[in-house]
């Protein structure tokens, strides 16, 4: 495949990792955090752990949109579905992430909800136009990749005047989500999460650009490498971080140019601020409530709101007692120190978010990484 | 079929018609059903019988192979076949990857009422002209009707018996540290086919689906005298999950290179554009081999020389592993593990 096996090459990969091993000084650890979901994936689906000496240990952070999705977010939607009979609409993934009494999106369509996948917001839409009937909501989560696209439907909602569509807006900010992680306590105080650096996001910085890392670098001298997706650019970004650290420099630097630049998507950017604004606050699974970190619709968009539409109240549930995702979302702890990895939380089963999504960290070291387990 | 002719007043109008709940309820709407559609393009000597069974003569020394297999694919119609050539071969090789000579196949029909009478009938001659050329013909039938709405166009459930010689049958726990896993062509071809036209993309040359019957394929296999542990046709859940199975059931672990793995260049992409793995991706017309490793070269080349098996390839081997864990070095220069298909990543496949 062209433009694909490029950056999935072994040849430059062993070249790369040749390099990295004589540039990674022996006499020091290096912990770097990938911040994306997509990044943990290609991490652990292409083995680049592998290739890297063991003094250069991979952290996974938070940066998956289901996993960060609160217990009591899903109930919103679950409860949108049995009690107000809409026909809901989400991503793929949401639909397995577990909610209140034992219950998914997936269990709560087999107790007869509509609920249904979609690709796009824009199928949504059309489900809404299809069929006047019909209430439509679209649960709509994720970082400011999946951001735009729901904007758009919203406006295109508007522009059709459809009364039968709305959306459950779930978006969240990644800075927001890396501010959290430099400021908890295990980095800053009690330095339990040794961190040198962070991998920057690949497609969220399409759309926000560069400069909104600049102020982590500066702030608090952590090096950041935006990096595409595929393994070659991760290794490329792991080796730019061991470099910086080497170096003594924290910068925002970019491996991923070929998709990123510093202002990233402006019309992209208007958009979003021309239908959302930022909400006070948001609970964030593992990160707990985070001021300004998330989006809600503007006034003027309101009656596309599905949480005024439906008088929606937000109840927030604690996570499974059991379960460390919220300590493996802020690198605290790995997949397989969580007692209930493997056994009683599986890919099938899952019991936390992480266990959901292929870019969550538990689902993939499960998936690709526990031959490593003892 | 003059017989006919006096007995139903006019005859079926299969350019035109549809299917109704007449034609499930066991009268004359029934019969002529059967007679004018399925008897027509499906008849042999076993079917002509007529009655509740087929009387088959009883077959020689050996062991019976019985294997059934629904089938429920959407769209009914695709790149490379239809839902009734995949109903005879998906049963065919269940049979064939057992050891066995398929000998006969039933088959049921669940139409739905209102189901053009056109579409039947090519899917009725697309399932004769694929028993024909297997040789293995369909000597019992049922017919159901059910309400429109009810169902989703026809589904078809047949089933396969087999004859196989005395200790020459294969089983999934047959693999042994050691031996050789070997692919007879490119993988996940029928799943993506069906995927492109569910997804409409719009690929400049269509990705065809393998399906084909591979009991000739396998006779060639076994002539070539290469000691075949463990056959299986990778269906649902893609080469991934069919070793994990035989992983489990042989009690052994796996090891496979990635850059071994024969995927069609279309497939791959597309696989890409949808965020899908080929090695869970569904084949009609691939087995995989496992054998003894000191085999694996003479039972290549027996593979590459058969039209079906012309991109086989030896992908891996069968070690010792107390966690049966299947694992691949990545093209990229680590290693995974390979598991089980988690949920339902491309219903209705087949």
């Amino acid at each position: 495949m062209k433009f694909i096996d490029e950056f999935r090459d072994g040849e430059l990969a062993r070249g790369l990792a040749r390099a990295i091993h004589r540039e990674a000084g022996a006499d020091r650890r290096y912990h770097f955090m990938e911040f994306c979901g997509g990044h943990t994936h290609a991490i652990s689906r292409y083995g680049v752990c592998d290739l890297l000496p063991g003094n250069v240990r991979m952290i996974h952070g938070p940066g998956c949109p289901v996993c960060v999705l609160p217990i009591g977010r899903v109930d919103q939607a679950i409860g949108l579905a049995l009690e107000e009979g809409v026909t809901l609409c989400t991503y793929g993934d949401c639909l397995r992430v577990p909610a209140s009494d034992g219950l998914s999106l997936l269990q709560a369509r087999a107790r007869g909800g509509d609920i249904r996948m979609v690709y796009s917001s824009a199928d949504a839409v059309a489900l809404a136009q299809r069929d006047a009937q019909r209430q439509v909501v679209f649960f709509a989560i994720g970082f400011e990749t999946t951001t735009p696209p729901t904007a758009v439907a919203i406006k295109q909602a508007a522009a059709l005047g459809l009364p039968n569509f709305s959306v459950l807006c779930c978006h969240v900010l990644t800075p927001s989500a890396i501010a959290s992680i430099l400021e908890s306590p295990e980095v800053r105080r009690w330095g339990t999460v040794p961190l040198d650096g962070f991998i920057g996001p690949a497609h969220v910085s399409t759309i926000i650009g560069s400069r909104p890392y600049e102020f982590f670098a500066e702030e608090y001298r952590k090096p950041v490498v935006i990096a595409g997706f595929e393994p070659l650019d991760v290794l490329q970004a792991i080796r730019m971080l061991i470099r910086q650290v080497n170096e003594g420099r924290a910068e925002v630097e970019n491996e991923f140019s070929r998709a990123v630049d510093r202002d990233g998507n402006l019309k992209a950017q208007r958009l979003v601020a021309e239908v959302f604004e930022l909400r006070k606050q948001f609970e964030w699974r593992g990160l707990n409530v985070l001021p300004y970190s998330a989006l809600r619709i503007r006034s003027q968009f309101a009656e596309f709101d599905a949480e005024r539409r439906f008088s929606l109240a937000y109840t927030p549930v604690p996570d499974h007692k059991g379960c460390d995702c919220g300590a493996i979302l802020r690198g605290v702890r790995r997949p397989a120190d969580c007692r209930l990895f493997g056994t009683v939380c599986t890919p099938e089963n899952p019991v936390g978010s992480c266990m959901v999504s292929p870019e969550g960290a538990c689902a993939a070291h499960y998936t690709y990484g526990r031959y490593r387990d003892a | 079929m003059p017989e006919a002719r006096k007995v139903y007043a006019r005859r079926l109008d299969i350019r035109h018609g549809q299917v109704e709940l007449a034609h499930g309820s066991g009268g004359r709407a029934m019969a002529q059903l059967i007679d004018e559609l399925f008897a027509r393009h499906l008849g042999n000597e076993y079917l002509a019988q007529g009655d509740d069974g087929a009387l088959l003569p009883a077959p020689g020394a050996g062991r019976l192979v019985l294997a059934t297999d629904s089938h429920v694919v959407s769209p009914l119609f695709f790149p490379g076949g239809d839902i009734g050539c995949l109903a005879v071969h998906g049963t065919i090789n269940d049979v064939a990857v057992m050891g066995a000579r398929p000998l006969w196949l039933s088959a049921c029909f669940i139409v739905e009422e209102g189901f053009k009478l056109a579409e039947l009938a090519l899917i009725v001659q697309s399932m004769a002209a694929a028993a024909t050329a297997a040789g293995v013909p369909v000597v019992a039938g049922d017919t159901k009707v059910v309400e429109r709405g009810k169902g989703d166009g026809v589904f078809i459930t047949t089933t396969g018996v087999g004859i196989v010689a005395e200790g020459m049958e294969l089983s999934g726990r047959a693999a042994r540290p050691g031996d050789a896993i070997l692919v007879s062509g490119t993988l996940g071809d029928h799943g993506m086919a069906i995927m492109a036209v569910r997804e409409s993309l719009g690929f400049a040359s269509p990705i065809v689906s393998d399906t084909a019957a591979l009991h000739g394929l396998i006779a060639a296999m076994r002539a070539s005298g290469a000691e075949i542990h463990v056959l299986r046709d990778p269906t649902r859940g893609g080469l991934a999950t069919t070793l994990n199975e035989i992983a489990r059931q042989s009690g052994v672990g796996m090891m496979l290179r990635e850059k071994a793995v024969p995927v069609n260049p279309a497939v791959a992409a597309a696989c890409e554009f949808l965020g899908l793995d080929p090695l869970y991706v569904a084949s009609e017309g691939k087995l995989l081999a496992i054998c003894a490793e000191r085999d694996a070269n003479a039972l290549l080349a027996a593979m590459r020389a058969h039209p079906l098996g012309r991109q086989a390839a030896i992908i891996g081997s069968v070690h010792a592993d107390p966690r049966h864990f299947v694992q691949m070095t990545t093209g990229f220069g680590g290693r995974r593990i390979v598991d089980w298909l988690s949920g339902d990543q491309l219903p209705r496949i087949c």
